[in-house]
Order: C-alpha cells, then sequence, then structure tokens
C-alpha cells in the first residue's frame, strides 16, 4: 500500500511556523507523555464519578487484564518500526496457550519453567517461519501473517476442537503467579514492563535496534548503507513470536480456562494499540514504550466506562475514534512540521 | 520495483494465476465429487452461494480499493454497522423500505469518512480503516447493544431459505450481478484502467490528469454503501439483526480478494480471478463440511492457498536469488516486502 502523497507536496513557504515546528516537536517526542498523561486525567476523571476506581485491587485488575496486549504491542511496535507488520500474534498467542494447557494435561507435573520454555519457544517457532517466507521469498508481510493468521489458528482447531481445558489442569503454582503481586503490583505486569524496558533500550542504544528505525524509513536506502535488513526483519518476526508465545502462557495464568478460540482477533487491537501509541504505520518512527502506554489506555477506557457506569458498549466506538484522532493528530504535527522546516530552511520541495 | 526482468516475472506469474486458479477450481471439485456422493447436487449450489455470499460481495469493493494500492478494513463492521442501522430504523417503524434507505446512507456516510481521511487528509488506508473498523461496530452495538431485532416480512426472509432461479441463493445472485458490472467497470472503462494506474503509480497517474482523490474517495463510498446493503441481506437471510453480524469478515475477505490473484501492492489482477476465488473458497467449505471438516479446521486450507497465490508468482525469482545469479545493482524496494 503506498501512502504517495501525489498532491500537495509542494508547501508554500510560512514565517511565523518557527514556533509552532518546535512545539510539534516536542509533543511528537514526548507521545509517550502525553498518553501517560491522558491516561492519568481518564483516570482522574473517573474516580470523580466512582472513587472505587482508585483503589488497589481495580488497578490490579487493569493492569494485569493489560499485561497480556502490552506484551503483545511490544513485538507488534518493533515489526511495524521495521515497515511490516504482524497479524498472526493472536493465532501465536491461542496456539501457545493451547499447547502449554495439553502439555500440563499430559504431563501434570512439568515444571512452569519448561512451560514458559514450551510457550515461548512455539512463538518464536512461528515467527521464525512466518520471518524466514516475508524475507526470503519477499512476499509482503500483511499477506504472509494474514495466512499465518489462518494456518496457525486452524490448526489450534485441529488439535484442540471440543477440547476446553479447565483451570485443574494448571498447576496452582501458575494459576497463582497470574493474581499474585509484589508491592501492590501484578507479576505479569512487572514482567512486561522489564521486558518492554529492556526492548526500548535495545531500540534506543543498540546499533541493531537502530538500525529498525533506519529499514522501516527507507528499505533501500538502510540496505545501500550495509544494513542486513533481512537479519534484521527476520530477527524482529521471531521476537513478535516469541513474545506472542509468552502472552500465551501469560493467558493460560490468568484466565486459566482455554479453548481453541484463545487471543482470536487480539492482532487488530494490538495494531490499534501501537498505533495509538505513536508508532507509524509505514515504519520509521515511534517507540516501544508509547505503544505498550497505547495498549494500558486502551485498558483503561475499557474499564473506566464499567467504572463511571457508562454503558460498555461505547468501548469500540471510543477506541476506533482514538485512533482516527491519533493518526490525524500526527499528521497534522507532520505537517506544521513540515511546514515550519520551509520557512526556517527555505527549502521548497518537501516530502 | 523497476527492474524490467523483475516485471516480467510477475507478469508471467499473473497470467498463469488465473488459469492455476481454474485448474485449482477442477481439483477441488474433483475432489468433492471423489470425497461426498451428496456433493455433485444443487444443494451444494444454494448452501455454498449462501455461505459465501456476504464474503463474496463484499470482495467486490473491496478488489478496486486493493487495485488503487489502499485497503478497506472496515467492511466487515460496515455490514454490523448496516445490519444495526437496518433493524434499529426496522423497530422504530420506518418501513422495510425505508429502514433499508437509512442503512444505505449510513453506509455511505461511514464509506465517506474512510475515503475523506484517506484521499482528502491523506492518511494510511490502512490505519484509517482499522480505526472505523471499531469505531463502526462500537456504533453498531451502542445501536443494538445485546438485543436482537426480527420480524421481518416473511417474503423478504425468503431469501435464506429459498433459491432466486436455478438453485443460486440471493446473495450469491447478488455477487455474480455486481460481478458482471464490476468486470465490465474495470476492465472495459476509462475509470476503471485508471484504477489500475494508480495502483502502480499513483504520482504518475496523477500528473497524467487522474482525479485520484477523487476517485480513492468514490470507491471507499461504494464500498461503504455495498457493506450496508451486504448487512441488509445479512439481517434478512438470518431472520434477525445482530451488531455482531459478520464480526471478523474483513481478513477472509482481503483473503479471498489476494487469493484471486489482486496485487495487494495495487495495479496488478483481475475481477475474474476474484471470481474464480470466491467460488473455490465457497466450493471448498462445502467439500470440505460435507466430509466432517469443520470450518475451523478449514482455516489451514485457506491460509496455506492464500500463502501459495503470492508465493508461486515470486518461486523464479526466488530460485535466481538462490543460484546468486541476480546481482541487482539496486537492493529491493522493500525488506522483507513491506506492508
Amino acid at each position: 500500500m503506498t501512502a504517495t502523497d501525489t498532491d500537495a507536496t509542494v508547501i508554500t513557504p510560512q514565517a511565523p511556523a518557527a514556533r509552532e515546528h518546535r512545539l510539534a516537536a516536542t509533543i511528537a517526542r514526548f507521545r509517550p507523555g502525553v498518553i501517560a498523561l491522558v491516561i492519568l486525567v481518564i483516570f482522574g476523571l473517573t474516580t470523580i464519578r466512582n472513587a472505587n476506581f482508585a483503589t488497589g485491587a481495580s488497578i490490579q485488575a487493569i493492569l494485569s487484564i493489560a499485561a497480556v496486549y502490552m506484551l503483545l504491542a511490544i513485538g507488534e511496535a518493533m515489526v511495524i518500526i521495521t515497515r511490516n507488520v504482524d497479524l498472526s500474534i493472536g493465532s501465536t498467542l491461542g496456539l501457545s496457550a493451547f499447547a502449554v494447557g495439553e502439555l500440563f494435561t499430559h504431563d501434570p507435573h512439568t515444571s512452569i519453567a519448561v512451560a514458559f520454555l514450551v510457550g515461548i519457544g512455539i512463538g518464536a517457532a512461528c515467527g521464525a517461519l512466518i520471518g524466514v517466507i516475508t524475507t526470503l521469498i519477499r512476499v509482503p508481510s500483511l499477506v504472509v501473517t494474514l495466512a499465518a493468521l489462518y494456518v496457525i489458528r486452524g490448526f489450534v482447531n485441529i488439535i484442540g476442537s471440543g477440547i476446553q481445558i479447565e483451570p485443574s489442569v494448571f498447576p496452582q503454582s501458575l494459576v497463582t503467579f497470574g493474581y499474585s503481586t509484589v508491592i501492590g503490583i501484578p507479576w505479569m505486569f512487572l514482567i512486561v514492563v522489564a521486558v518492554a524496558l529492556a526492548a526500548a533500550y535495545w531500540m534506543y542504544a543498540y546499533p541493531a535496534g537502530r538500525e529498525l528505525y533506519a529499514i522501516g524509513s527507507n528499505p533501500a536506502a538502510a540496505a545501500l548503507a550495509g544494513i542486513p535488513t533481512t537479519l534484521r526483519v527476520f530477527t524482529v518476526f521471531v521476537i513478535s513470536g516469541a513474545l506472542a508465545g509468552l502472552g500465551g502462557v501469560l493467558f493460560d495464568a490468568q484466565v486459566a480456562t482455554v479453548n481453541s478460540t484463545a487471543g482470536t482477533g487480539y492482532e487488530l487491537i494490538v495494531v490499534t494499540a501501537v498505533v495509538v501509541g505513536g508508532v507509524a504505520i509505514f515504519g520509521g518512527s515511534g517507540s516501544v514504550i508509547g505503544a505498550v502506554l497505547g495498549a494500558i489506555l486502551l485498558q483503561v477506557i475499557n474499564q473506566a466506562l464499567v467504572a463511571a457506569r457508562i454503558s460498555s458498549f461505547w468501548d469500540q466506538a471510543i477506541a476506533g475514534a482514538l485512533l482516527l484522532a491519533a493518526i490525524s493528530f500526527d499528521r497534522l504535527l507532520a505537517v506544521r512540521a513540515a511546514r515550519a522546516l520551509v520557512a526556517e530552511k527555505g527549502v521548497s520541495y518537501v516530502e | 520495483m523497476s527492474s524490467e526482468s523483475r516485471g516480467r516475472v510477475r507478469a508471467r506469474g499473473l497470467v498463469r494465476w488465473e488459469s492455476a486458479l481454474v485448474v485449482i477450481l477442477i481439483a477441488v471439485v474433483l475432489f468433492g465429487v471423489a470425497e461426498s456422493s451428496t456433493f455433485w447436487s444443487t444443494t451444494t449450489i444454494f448452501f455454498g452461494g449462501l455461505d459465501i455470499g456476504q464474503v463474496a460481495i463484499m470482495a467486490l469493493p473491496m478488489t478496486m480499493i486493493i487495485l488503487t494500492g489502499e485497503i478497506d478494513l472496515s467492511v466487515a463492521s460496515m455490514l454490523g454497522l448496516g445490519c444495526a442501522v437496518f433493524g434499529y430504523a426496522f423497530e422504530h417503524h420506518t418501513g422495510v423500505v425505508g429502514a433499508m434507505l437509512i442503512a444505505l446512507a449510513v453506509g455511505a456516510i461511514g464509506g465517506a469518512l474512510n475515503g475523506f481521511l484517506v484521499a482528502r487528509v491523506g492518511l494510511p488506508s490502512i490505519a484509517v480503516t482499522i480505526g472505523t473498523l471499531t469505531m463502526f461496530r462500537g456504533i453498531a452495538e451502542i445501536l443494538l447493544g445485546q438485543s436482537e431485532v426480527s420480524g421481518f416480512p416473511p417474503s423478504l426472509e425468503q431469501i435464506g431459505i429459498a433459491p432466486i432461479f436455478l438453485h443460486l441463493a440471493y446473495p450469491f445472485f447478488f455477487f455474480l450481478v455486481l460481478a458482471a458490472i464490476y468486470g465490465v467497470v474495470v476492465h472495459r472503462t476509462a475509470f476503471g484502467r485508471s484504477l489500475y494506474a494508480i495502483g502502480l503509480n499513483t504520482e504518475a497517474a496523477f500528473f497524467a490528469g487522474i482525479r485520484v482523490r477523487r476517485t480513492k474517495f468514490l470507491l471507499y463510498v461504494v464500498s461503504g454503501v455495498i457493506c450496508a446493503a451486504t448487512g441488509i441481506i445479512y439481517s434478512l437471510q438470518a431472520a434477525s439483526a445482530i451488531y455482531t453480524a459478520g464480526t471478523g469478515l474483513e481478513l477472509n475477505v482481503v483473503a479471498v480478494v489476494l487469493f484471486g490473484g489482486i496485487s495487494i501492492f495495487g495495479g496488478r489482477g483481475s475481477v475474474i480471478g476474484v471470481v474464480l476465488s470466491v467460488i473455490i473458497v465457497g466450493l471448498t467449505e462445502v467439500a470440505f463440511t460435507t466430509i466432517n471438516i469443520s470450518s475451523q479446521e478449514q482455516q489451514v486450507i485457506f491460509g496455506g492457498l492464500l500463502l501459495l497465490s503470492v508465493v508461486v508468482p515470486n518461486v523464479g525469482e526466488v530460485r535466481n536469488r538462490i543460484r546468486g545469479r541476480v546481482r541487482r545493482a539496486a537492493p529491493p524496494v522493500s525488506a522483507g516486502g513491506g506492508l
């Protein structure tokens, strides 16, 4: 899909735009901060309507439900930053969740560490397969991961048709892990935050991480600059798959009742969260932290509606409008920044 | 994608693709006949057409949009919204025709919103339509909630029970008529040619005098109207209107279109390919259902076919690359093919 702008490429200079440019740049740079602010505002407003919203239990519930989406958003953000997309994550999560459930069904004495390794391994294998097809055959990732969405989900249905894995199958320690907290914060949330910080640091400070942005901004230029684009793209798909696999195990720990539909439809929710979080859908900009905050924001809205006794029917309409607002806002900033650039440097042609 | 040899490889692959679809279609029919004694019957035509109907109809506007290099992921939500609006209006005593008109108008408005954001504001269509996907479904949910509207005139509910003629289900007949119109418009009019021009090179199309923005806007409006119409058909076919109608079908629609040989980058493919793809998918579903493979399990085959449809045209290139014969001066356009 080309997003080429044919019209409006030539922009007339405007003098007082320089300050606007700085403001726009500041807001763009602090997107995660803006989202965090929005989360706090919603939180405050909801608490005014319903004091119970700010209690520890309520916050814990939001954080642990958000955890799985946040985890998926980390991988999806990395994939989208390289100008690809991964629609298979919901199915991969389902496969991992179901396979780990089956593992405990057949061998109740499996250790939790093994369960985590199996889940992550299954996810990484799916990601590797997608990565190979995408990079080797150079088929658009949208198509490959769409196909993978069906193939993996179909596979889950074949092995799991009519089977429902009950909570009793899972060892008590895993289920407890789904609920237990440390200083009032769910363990699950802490794990996800650790993963997010590690990913963010890698993408900020390591050459390989920076190269993901280069690939997303201009794949051809990145390849000419000597960046191993194939390897990098392959790697982000493996990471995305592995995180979806880990998400499957966390899903088991949290939901404990698993059937073959686990994770259905997560992919579009996660893409929404990532884009709301400031990752450009055509790659090259955004951050993992923003994406994770985007996932929290969607969950906070969801829960806030319930707490404010507004019908939860509004949830989806708001999430959709939020996405449209986020991309329109980004567009506005980009146009302003381009104008300011023209004003400052006298460039007459801005792409 | 400037390399000429690559272009030729692609072109040859496409010429083969429609032929490949015919071969696959024959294979599916033979498979169905061999596996099930009831496959070669009129019920297959009726129920196959009934099941695939909604996806089939929505695949046509999607074809045009993907030809221009954009995408519309909000189609299934628009189906749901059309269904909800139709039910809501009917419940509020607008009469069936009134309810239909209101639903179609809402479809046009929703399509215009997509079109405005994509064509006028210049936002990426994949992000816009994921947003409207969520939003349209949300509005449908606000309108109907968990309630269900039924009690449509029995004569109209016939479309879910009886064939229109010759064992053809109504939705599928509607699809065939629409496909004929689309075929003529896409392949026999200047407008249709302009879609390919936009898809192959938006900028060149713009400088050639094609009204790129207006065309894209129009395509989204038409898509909205047709998807809302599909929602009405769904309501009558199921004899009830619910807000969850068609949930998740958007990816099926995209998959059917891509399997039909429409390039995700735009500018390549044909309506006949999409029609063949629809028939193959419909017949495959019937064939597998008759041998007790559930529709969930069929997803493996569906996904495999989709993958095949993009891999096969590229096989020659991959072989060359592996042998190391292709040493391009310029690197590929996008690592991993992009979005």
